[in-house]
């Protein structure tokens, strides 16, 4: 199908590759996730870096989305799956019980794969994590933070004169930059998308990745997708997942033009997945 | 490998098999239809019914009767009647004396069968309100006795008809019937009592079942480990729910009245009862509307770092609440038109007041009803009709204010 994907987010950013330095925001060992006597992943090591976006990509079922579920601890939610190994995030352990799992995901911020707003007004659904955080004093700092929130995520000009109305009549792409603005508001540290534009058109597609450019350097980012140009166009670094491996894991460049593993370059050449 | 025939969309089998095809669907469509037109019509006969023959339970005959108080024994005298006392007085006074020697002097020497209970409490209400009538001679419409009432409006008795005959009357809205409680004489009843009694027994139960159901509801679905206790917990509600409501009346018998000492006959027992009747059934239907609320807002809440707690009350419940006061409303009127165990804790009782409290004693309007249907007097017959309207109007407003209220919750968000 694709004979060579060419990285459009090139490392030219990224000049004298100043993350060898520096320490990564999270950072995932030997991570092994089971679903009751099932094992989905089989030991993975990420770090994730708060200056560049993180792709994860592999075919359906490669663990992916559940090592994404891990880094926030979504995966709590799921009576039958246990994780091992350990992420850290700025050094401390996420799993630890000395950590708060609700200060977790406000760190942590995610954005899913079906656009979810609630089902309340555009600005309830942007002031609802910073309300609940206590973020804002008055009215006057939430409608602030609602407007950064709802600009961040290039919403704004379309969105306020319409801010009472409900956050589910929005089109897709609307929704989903609405719920990026809902992520963001509460100021987290990492943003983890789970196949973000997976619903969406082409031109909404085309929005989010732009949006997710204007967040890089903010926010530490890490995204599963399913689509190989979009992980080429939007990251800066990329793991390759496939059947609860990480095959690979490197610079985004790296891995499309001239990766290590056969798999890799099997499954970014289209030969499978 | 078997060679399989060329299939023929053009020949006459394929035609045949179409033609079988709609058939089916002619005969299926024409079932459904015979259903729906075989309820809608016994409905009809129902309410058309109800409607003819509890008519004449909101009307009363009344007749015409001159009364010369001056010139009869009565021990009345006006001063008393705008005292303090009045009913006393009036009680005393020996009205159904008066009466009967009118009714004899105009309409003959059975003329007193005309008139009874509510002729003479209508009267005494009429001397309170213009004492002045006892001055003088006049003429009062009065509303007539059970047996005449019959009379006046079906065949009644034959010699009552051919004394109603003669005499000057009428029939008119019959207000005692929505004010009063319940009597002897089938012309003084009414259904106050009874409907406040409902009133009453309906909100106790609401006020218990309503929350514990659905507190119970939110924390089995959302909170609760999923293990063997749990399983047990919820097999046990879904036969609670299908328990013989005479069941839940013993229960109430032997738990509240025998062990706990509460007031027999009042609306709190009652209450209590059907609550944990009704209490299953808002369990179950809460259950189901939480299920269906989508598990992606869940995770947006989640994902925003909302407490576990938060994720309920600020989303699961508003998005469950309509299907949670759909199932309320189904629970609600199955209590409402309950008369089994409330038979049991002693709601059956002849309760001549309405209840000022839920810990007086007090009857609701299908125990009201069975009560009347019981009667041998045939002027309970129409009355029986008309407090099954009075149910039938209050379940009516009560599940149109439960559906109103869902819409605007719905509307909400």
């Amino acid at each position: 199908m694709i004979d060579t994907i060419v990285p459009t987010a090139l490392d030219t950013e990224e000049p004298a590759e100043t993350s060898a330095t520096r320490t990564p925001k999270m950072t995932a060992r030997d991570i092994h996730v089971f679903y009751g006597d099932k094992e989905a992943l089989k030991g993975v090591g990420i770090d994730i870096h708060d200056d560049k976006v993180t792709a994860f990509i592999g075919p359906s079922g490669c663990g992916k989305s559940t090592f994404l579920r891990c880094l926030n601890r979504m995966n709590d939610t799921i009576p039958a799956a246990r994780v091992t190994g350990t992420i850290e995030l700025d050094g401390e352990n996420i799993n630890s019980a000395k950590m708060d799992v609700v200060q977790l995901r406000a760190r942590v911020g995610m954005v899913f794969q079906k656009p979810n707003p609630f089902p309340k007004s555009i600005y309830e659904n942007v002031a609802y994590g910073p309300r609940i955080h206590g973020l804002a004093q008055g009215k006057q700092e939430l409608d602030a933070i609602v407007e950064k929130s709802l600009r961040r995520a290039g919403l704004w000009d379309e969105a306020k004169d319409r801010l009472d109305e409900s956050g589910t009549a929005l089109s897709g792409g609307q929704q989903q930059r609405l719920c990026i603005a809902r992520a963001i508001a509460v100021d987290p540290e990492v943003i983890l998308m789970d196949e973000p534009c997976s619903a969406l058109d082409p031109i909404a597609t085309a929005k989010i990745e732009e949006l997710i450019h204007e967040l890089r350097g903010r926010y530490a980012i890490a995204i599963v997708t399913h689509n190989m140009q979009q992980a080429a166009r939007v990251s800066q670094r990329t793991a390759f997942f496939h059947l609860g491996e990480m095959v690979e894991y490197g610079k985004t460049a790296d891995i499309f033009t001239n990766p290590v593993e056969q798999r890799t370059q099997d499954y970014i050449t289209g030969r499978y997945g | 490998m078997n060679s399989v025939a060329p299939t023929r969309w053009t020949d006459g089998s394929m035609e045949r098999l179409v033609a079988k095809r709609y058939a089916a669907e002619r005969r299926f469509k024409f079932f459904g239809l015979a259903a729906v037109s075989l309820s809608v019509g016994f409905l009809a006969f129902l309410l058309i019914t109800m409607a003819w023959k509890g008519a004449g339970g909101f009307t009363r005959t009344e007749i015409k009767l001159s009364l010369d108080f001056p010139r009869s024994d009565l021990m009345l005298d006006s001063a008393a009647l705008r005292g303090p006392e009045a009913a006393e007085a009036i009680g005393a006074a020996g009205l159904d004396n008066v009466v009967e020697q009118a009714a004899v002097a105009q309409f003959g020497t059975n003329g007193g069968e005309l008139f009874g209970g509510a002729t003479i409490r209508m009267l005494g209400e009429r001397l309170v309100e213009d004492p002045d009538l006892l001055s003088r001679r006049t003429e009062l419409w009065l509303p007539a006795s059970s047996k005449a009432d019959v009379a006046g409006k079906r065949d009644g008795d034959p010699a009552i008809e051919r004394l109603l005959a003669n005499a000057d009357h009428r029939l008119r809205f019959n207000p005692t019937f929505l004010t009063s409680s319940d009597a002897t004489d089938a012309s003084e009843v009414g259904v106050w009592g009874a409907l406040k009694g409902t009133f009453l027994t309906i909100l106790v139960t609401m006020l218990l079942a309503f929350p514990i159901g659905v507190l119970s509801a939110l924390y089995l679905e959302e909170f609760a480990p999923r293990n063997r206790w749990t399983d047990l917990i919820e097999v046990s509600i879904n036969n609670l729910a299908a328990v013989p409501s005479i069941i839940f009346g013993l229960l109430g018998l032997a738990v509240f009245l025998n062990f706990m000492d509460l007031p027999r006959s009042a609306p709190l027992v009652g209450g209590l009862t059907l609550a944990l009747m009704t209490m299953p059934v808002i369990v179950i239907a809460g259950r189901n509307a939480i299920k269906s609320v989508p598990p992606s807002i869940r995770d947006a809440a989640l994902g925003v770092g909302a407490s576990k707690m938060q994720v309920v009350f600020h989303h699961v419940l508003p998005l469950a609440l309509p299907g949670i006061l759909t199932g309320t409303i189904i629970g609600m009127a199955r209590a409402l038109g309950e008369t089994a165990p409330l038979l049991m804790i002693g709601m059956r009782a002849f309760i001549a007041a309405p209840p000022g409290s839920i810990v007086e004693p007090a009857t609701v309007l299908p125990v009201q009803i069975f009560l009347w249907s019981d009667e041998v007097d045939r002027g309970f017959v129409e009355k029986t009709s008309a407090a099954i309207i009075v149910l039938l109007v209050f379940m009516l407003l009560m599940n149109g204010l439960a559906i109103y209220l869902r819409n605007r919750f719905e509307q909400r968000w």
